[in-house]
């Protein structure tokens, strides 16, 4: 029996298995803390830890999602191309406020965390926690950054900003639905782009055009700032 | 199937060009751009990406999970730190919010742009 629970194909099925069940509940109750992808996280190290099965087995058993993860970062390119009219709209106001959030979003973080005196594994974990997970990953790997911690903290600033985002936005004085989506995507990603699409279709679509740029940006500038700056 | 060529196709040579400059960008980034160049330059057609692109897009949130779980080895290091990482972060993300919101909005009042609500 214990071989069976502790097979690669049983912790893979598994993973799956409990995003969808979760995916099923979040849609049924609609609480940002019953996230499919925190309801996994939190069952999955209960699992393991209860069938005492090593972390490294585990990221063996699901590494086709770690692969599909990075597919997905190139897909966002698609994502790119189907808003390309809307960029080339708005071309300035997205390429300076990219580049503008992108600077301000890695000091912020960074500076702050130093105030408080943290390790620079830490700081590396957390500089690109703007952009979507595989992207932001990316980054802190080579940098030397725990990607576990990354993709948590990336993960709850998306939660975070889906949740309060646009009372923010709105009582800090951005009302075009054009801003106010973009800004989404720009802080929160995915997350925020989910959201963004909620309020509205132009939300929606600067959101998902601001967190491919971000992306891109972030990935370009960090190294850099990571560099000179910090 | 093509569209899982493109991606991947956009992928290796991304890879390569990583490598080319010494992993300063990561492979799937420079793919990413490489792709968007491609749909653009109709090189690559958008209908045979679009499939692919939706259901990586729209299961992204799964692939991520593994990465997640091993705070189950890295969660001493953040609980020594919780209080820097959540201060940090939830201030940071205001700040990316209000500073991007505002310089999208500035920008476009200062060109004169159009940005009456069309829904």
């Amino acid at each position: 029996m214990a071989a069976i629970y502790t097979s690669d194909l049983f912790l893979l099925t598994l993973t799956c298995l409990l995003f969808v069940v979760g995916g099923a509940l979040y849609r049924r109750v609609r609480l940002a803390l019953l996230h499919p992808v925190l309801l996994t996280f939190v069952a999955m190290i209960v699992f393991l830890k209860w069938a005492e099965i090593p972390y490294a087995q585990y990221k063996e058993a699901t590494s086709i999602l770690e692969f599909l993860l990075g597919m997905s970062v190139v897909s966002l390119g698609y994502l790119l191309y189907e808003q390309v009219e809307r960029l080339k709209k708005n071309l300035l106001p997205i390429l300076v406020s990219t580049l503008v959030g992108c600077v301000a979003g890695v000091l912020s973080v960074v500076y702050i965390a130093k105030c408080f005196g943290v390790d620079r594994v830490i700081l590396h974990s957390i500089a690109p926690k703007s952009v979507t997970v595989p992207i932001a990953v990316a980054i802190a790997e080579p940098l030397g950054g725990l990607v576990s911690l990354t993709s948590v903290v990336v993960f709850c600033v998306g939660i975070f900003g889906s949740l309060f985002g646009v009372t923010i936005l709105r009582r800090g004085g951005v009302h075009t639905p054009e801003a106010l989506g973009f800004a989404l995507g720009a802080a929160s990603h995915g997350i925020g782009t989910a959201r963004a699409i909620e309020v509205g279709a132009v939300e929606g679509a600067l959101s998902g055009l601001a967190m491919a740029l971000m992306g891109v940006a972030t990935a370009l500038l960090t190294p850099l700032l990571e560099h000179y700056l910090y | 199937m093509i569209g899982v060529v493109w991606i991947l196709l956009c992928w290796l040579i991304g890879q390569g060009v990583s490598h080319l400059v010494d992993g300063y960008v990561s492979g799937n980034i420079v793919g990413m751009v490489l792709l968007f160049l491609l749909l653009l330059l109709r090189v690559a057609k958008a209908e045979d990406v679009r499939p692919v692109a939706k259901f990586l897009l729209g299961t992204m949130a799964l692939f991520f999970v593994p990465y997640g779980v091993g705070l189950i080895e890295s969660y001493r290091v953040i609980l020594d730190n919780l209080w820097a990482i959540v201060v940090a972060a939830v201030l940071s993300t205001v700040v990316v919010l209000l500073v991007t919101g505002h310089t999208f909005q500035w920008i476009n009042r200062l060109f004169g742009h159009k940005t009456a609500k069309k829904r």
